[in-house]
């Protein structure tokens, strides 16, 4: 459904894109992961014909990128961090106007409402929303006329816990109907939940990809076993037949209160790979840019 | 075509909303209004207040208005919105431009209703060449501003001459000979006199070489920016 194949960008002679290969067949949810600057908003406008790439392939839809036509256009979606809507329209008339564009019935708007959860802002001007409504607002204009591809650009950034769950809501009903999702992240709980498979993309490389929990799987060097037991001790076991005895020792004994296996999340993966952290790069970064 | 008609319709619904664009539109046809209907003083020429804020309103508000929504649009990034609907540009400007065209031309039909029979026709011809010069000036402007201070800012000085120029060459000759280069001056000259036989051929090929200069310009600043 979407294919890049060796992709190649550079601005200003500085490479941000660096042989990218992604192939994400039809009904998934793909995670593209990484810091800012990473080049996630980079390639998430290659993929979608915002902006040309010096070399390598790209298709959408089975079609060159470059060769995509205004039907095919109208099967994509896209929600940008930075899209924005009609301040001085209601939610309803924000939508009426892309309803049209897309020759999608008027019933389909209240259906949309009522599907991200603004059914009472039917009437609410688009400046009176909170910065999560908007959020929500935006994403269905994008998957009111049904699209085979999403496309999301840090869709949940800067919302409340409330509002992210929902969204992740809404994305996994698409995705049943059948929908191809592409989202960027730098939330690795999110790519976790939600995605089947996910790349991590660091300084426009693609340093790993794969299921989540493969991906925790092959980087678990340590693979210890925690336990945390009623008398308020820890302890920690390794992968041994001895370790096994002891673990059901101590289940017969019914003095474990809690037993994890110790796999890395994507997180510690990501820094292993590449020496940075996501989260702390973009909370420095945003501090900077405050400054 | 159905998507400008979709940005026209989308454009009508936000003048009714927004107060700032709405006013550009009202604000001469309701002063010719009021002051054709309450001065009357000896010696003043017919329909003195509407030819004076046609040629106002002819520089101003559609220079304006389209500057501004283009600009607005850019800077609040529904443009990009519309674009990646598969909205082209020339049908978003279509939409945009007729619909600041036909608005305005509704505002010169408030301020014809002082005129009788073919001066009717002849003075909403006359407008109407104008609104589609100005249209274009503007567009150029939105075009190539990034956001609405900078649209705003290019605006202004533009605004200033087409608009006030033609006024102020009534009282002063070397004003007069400068503003002479401007569409404006010259609509104003045959709305003076209500024909066209009287303006020598000069005065036409000014206003041709006018609307070809505001084509060129759109054209460039199109080819160049786009609706980035």
């Amino acid at each position: 459904m979407i294919q890049c194949l060796n992709v190649y960008k550079r601005f200003a002679g500085r490479e941000v894109l660096s042989g990218v290969n992604i192939d994400i067949p039809n009904g998934q949810i793909f995670g593209l992961l990484g810091p800012s600057g990473a080049g996630k908003t980079t390639l998430i406008k290659i993929l979608t014909g915002q902006l040309g790439f010096d070399s390598g392939r790209v298709t959408v839809l089975d079609k060159d990128v470059k060769a995509l036509s205004g039907e095919d256009k109208k099967k994509i979606g896209i929600m940008m961090d930075q899209f924005g809507v009609y301040e001085r329209f209601s939610c309803a008339d924000n939508l009426k106007v892309f309803a049209d564009i897309y020759g999608v019935p008027q019933s389909r708007i209240k259906e949309a409402l009522e599907q991200v959860g603004l059914a009472d802002a039917y009437h609410t001007r688009a400046v009176n929303l909170s910065k999560g409504m908007r959020a929500r607002l935006c994403l269905a204009r994008v998957f009111m006329h049904d699209p085979k591809i999403l496309f999301l650009d840090e869709p949940t950034s800067g919302l409340d816990p409330q509002t992210t769950r929902q969204i992740h809501r809404i994305i996994l009903d698409k995705k049943e109907s059948g929908c191809t999702i592409f989202l960027t992240t730098h939330n690795m709980e999110e790519a976790a939940s939600l995605c089947g498979r996910v790349a991590l993309l660091n300084e426009g490389k693609i340093v790993e990809s794969g299921a989540p929990e493969e991906i925790c799987r092959k980087y678990n060097h340590q693979k210890k076993i925690m336990i945390h037991l009623s008398s308020g001790k820890d302890e920690e076991l390794t992968h041994t037949p001895g370790a096994a005895d002891e673990i059901c020792r101590l289940m017969k004994e019914g003095k474990i209160e809690t037993i994890h296996s110790s796999e890395p999340d994507l997180e510690t993966v990501f820094l292993e790979l590449t020496g940075r952290k996501l989260e702390e790069e973009e909370e420095n970064e945003k501090q900077h840019d405050s400054f | 075509m159905k998507n400008s008609m979709i940005v026209f319709k989308k454009q009508l619904i936000d003048t009714l909303k927004n107060k700032t664009v709405l006013i550009q539109f009202i604000l001469f046809p309701a002063m010719t209004l009021i002051m054709e209907n309450t001065v009357k003083m000896e010696g003043m020429p017919e329909l003195f207040f509407t030819k004076l804020f046609s040629v106002m309103y002819m520089g101003m508000a559609p220079v304006t208005s389209m500057a501004a929504v283009i600009s607005e649009e850019k800077e609040k990034n529904t443009l990009r919105v519309l674009m990646m609907a598969n909205v082209k540009p020339v049908e978003y400007l279509l939409g945009v431009g007729v619909y600041v065209w036909l608005i305005c031309m509704a505002g010169a039909g408030v301020m014809a209703t002082g005129f009788k029979g073919s001066g009717i026709v002849f003075y909403m011809a006359l407008m109407g060449a104008g609104f589609a010069v100005s249209v274009l000036a503007g567009a150029c402007i939105g075009i190539y501003a990034k956001n609405q201070m900078v649209a705003t800012s290019i605006c202004m000085p533009v605004m200033m001459v087409l608009s006030f120029a033609p006024m102020l060459a009534m009282f002063n000759e070397n004003i007069r000979s400068f503003s002479k280069i401007f569409y404006t001056q010259q609509i104003r000259n045959f709305l003076e006199d209500m024909s066209l036989c009287n303006a020598g051929k000069e005065s036409v090929i000014i206003l041709l070489l006018n609307a070809a200069l505001a084509m060129i310009l759109f054209f460039i600043a199109f080819r160049k920016k786009g609706l980035e």
